[in-house]
């Protein structure tokens, strides 16, 4: 979706807030939010890409004055509403309705350290041939999906050249829609800064999108 | 830019701080709900805090990077096959299933971005700082890369190329930075102790003092 996420490129965002000895959780609140959402990711109920689209879906003045976790903790409640953990009501008030179900079994301290170390990979080994090669002209199509895609603006349409090939990964544009995994080659794509930005960029510069089949085109 | 970083950098004016009482009770009331429902451990929640605050960060990859620096064999696995080389030194798992390390040289600087949402590895650096997390960051990175780095302090000549990493994917990128000149006597373990956050993000360089925490 063309949604205020997908700022790459933008103006007027203001300077980079820089902290020093910045704490990991600078609000007790940001580290429960934090927990919760991934201990929540283990049911499994929905993806990390419906989780991203999720936080995409937060209407774009609130995405842009909420913080980091303000914008999880959004997103959570409407994924736990969504998929029938919790009802809206249950959310609002923090009370449980009488007599609902009780979920088990829940994450336990004991699996976390398993559960961290060995993450999600998005890699899938099936055979799907690769439409494009490493040195290969490229253009990213101009595609404007209302749903979930990882293809930013600022590189539709624009001529790169295939850098390397990362292998046959998940499709987060089908993926986060619960319309199947449609796994297929993801590439690291490299666009001269000039082609996405014009003249006013260093000829020497450059900007690499790691992009999927779906989202290139013969150049 | 109107005040140098560094001038800011005391500053602590995060839109959180306006509204942090609400947000506690709203939480703690999410966190009760799901207690109550089975659906969350609290004993969990706690071990996932913990391992993020204390057990996975910057050091990790300071790690890496000293590694790679004493050991060419290393270097060129971590350059290679960087999941699995970076696997070797006990690091691994979410958001660092897909690791990617490149290279800074003389005439090369990397810098690491994601423009649509977060995304950041994990494993090696642990959880992303604000700015990182933040519009003016994710904007600007990717469209004028030098005035980024300018306000980090950090001015790159015009015949140094600059390649910004847009994390669009599960892939995640960590800058391999220089040794820095005047480092042959250090140990490995002394060589980690320089190397920053900020450094394997792009946006800084090593140096051979180190300015400080978690940079």
């Amino acid at each position: 979706m063309n949604g205020v996420h997908d700022m790459g490129g933008m103006h007027g965002m203001g300077p980079i807030q820089y902290e020093s000895n910045e704490p990991v959780f600078p609000e007790a609140w940001e580290a429960r939010v934090f927990a919760l959402y991934r201990a929540m990711r283990a049911w499994p109920k929905w993806t990390g890409d419906a989780s991203r689209h999720a936080v995409e879906l937060i209407p774009a003045p609130e995405y842009l004055s909420m913080s980091y976790y303000e914008q999880r903790l959004h997103a959570l409640i409407e994924l736990m509403v969504e998929s029938g953990l919790v009802t809206r009501a249950e959310a609002e008030s923090g009370k449980a309705v009488p007599d609902s179900p009780k979920a088990t079994p829940a994450l336990i301290a004991s699996a976390v350290p398993a559960m961290v170390a060995k993450g999600k990979p998005a890699s899938r080994e099936v055979l799907v041939a690769a439409r494009f090669t490493v040195g290969q002209r490229v253009r990213a199509r101009n595609l404007h999906p209302a749903g979930h895609t990882r293809l930013p603006r600022y590189a539709r349409g624009k001529l790169g050249t295939i850098h390397r090939d990362h292998g046959i990964h998940v499709f987060p544009d089908t993926n986060a829609h619960s319309l199947g995994e449609k796994p297929q080659h993801l590439y690291s794509v490299r666009f001269a800064a000039r082609e996405l930005w014009g003249e006013q960029s260093s000829e020497r510069d450059a900007v690499y999108i790691d992009m999927w089949d779906d989202y290139l085109e013969y150049a | 830019m109107e005040v140098p970083v560094t001038m800011r950098a005391a500053q602590h004016d995060h839109s959180h701080q306006t509204v942090p009482s609400d947000l506690t009770l709203r939480v703690k009331a999410l966190e009760s709900l799901l207690v109550e429902k089975g659906l969350v451990d609290p004993a969990a929640l706690d071990a996932l805090i913990d391992t993020y605050e204390h057990k996975i960060g910057p050091r990790n990859g300071a790690r890496v990077v000293a590694r790679a620096w004493v050991d060419p064999a290393y270097k060129e696995r971590l350059l290679t096959d960087a999941t699995a080389a970076i696997g070797e030194l006990g690091y691994t798992g979410g958001q660092g299933e897909h690791m990617i390390v490149v290279a800074n040289e003389p005439s090369i600087h990397n810098l690491v971005v994601c423009t649509l949402c977060s995304c950041y590895p994990w494993p090696v650096l642990g959880l992303p700082p604000v700015w990182y997390k933040s519009a003016p960051y994710r904007s600007r990175a990717v469209i004028d890369p030098r005035g980024v780095l300018r306000e980090f302090g950090l001015e790159l000549p015009q015949d140094v190329e600059i390649c910004v990493w847009d994390s669009t994917s599960e892939v995640r990128y960590l800058v391999l930075p220089e040794r820095p000149a005047g480092s042959d006597k250090l140990s490995e373990e002394e060589l980690a102790a320089l190397v920053t956050r900020d450094a394997m993000v792009g946006v800084a360089k090593v140096k051979l003092q180190r300015p400080g925490a978690d940079r």
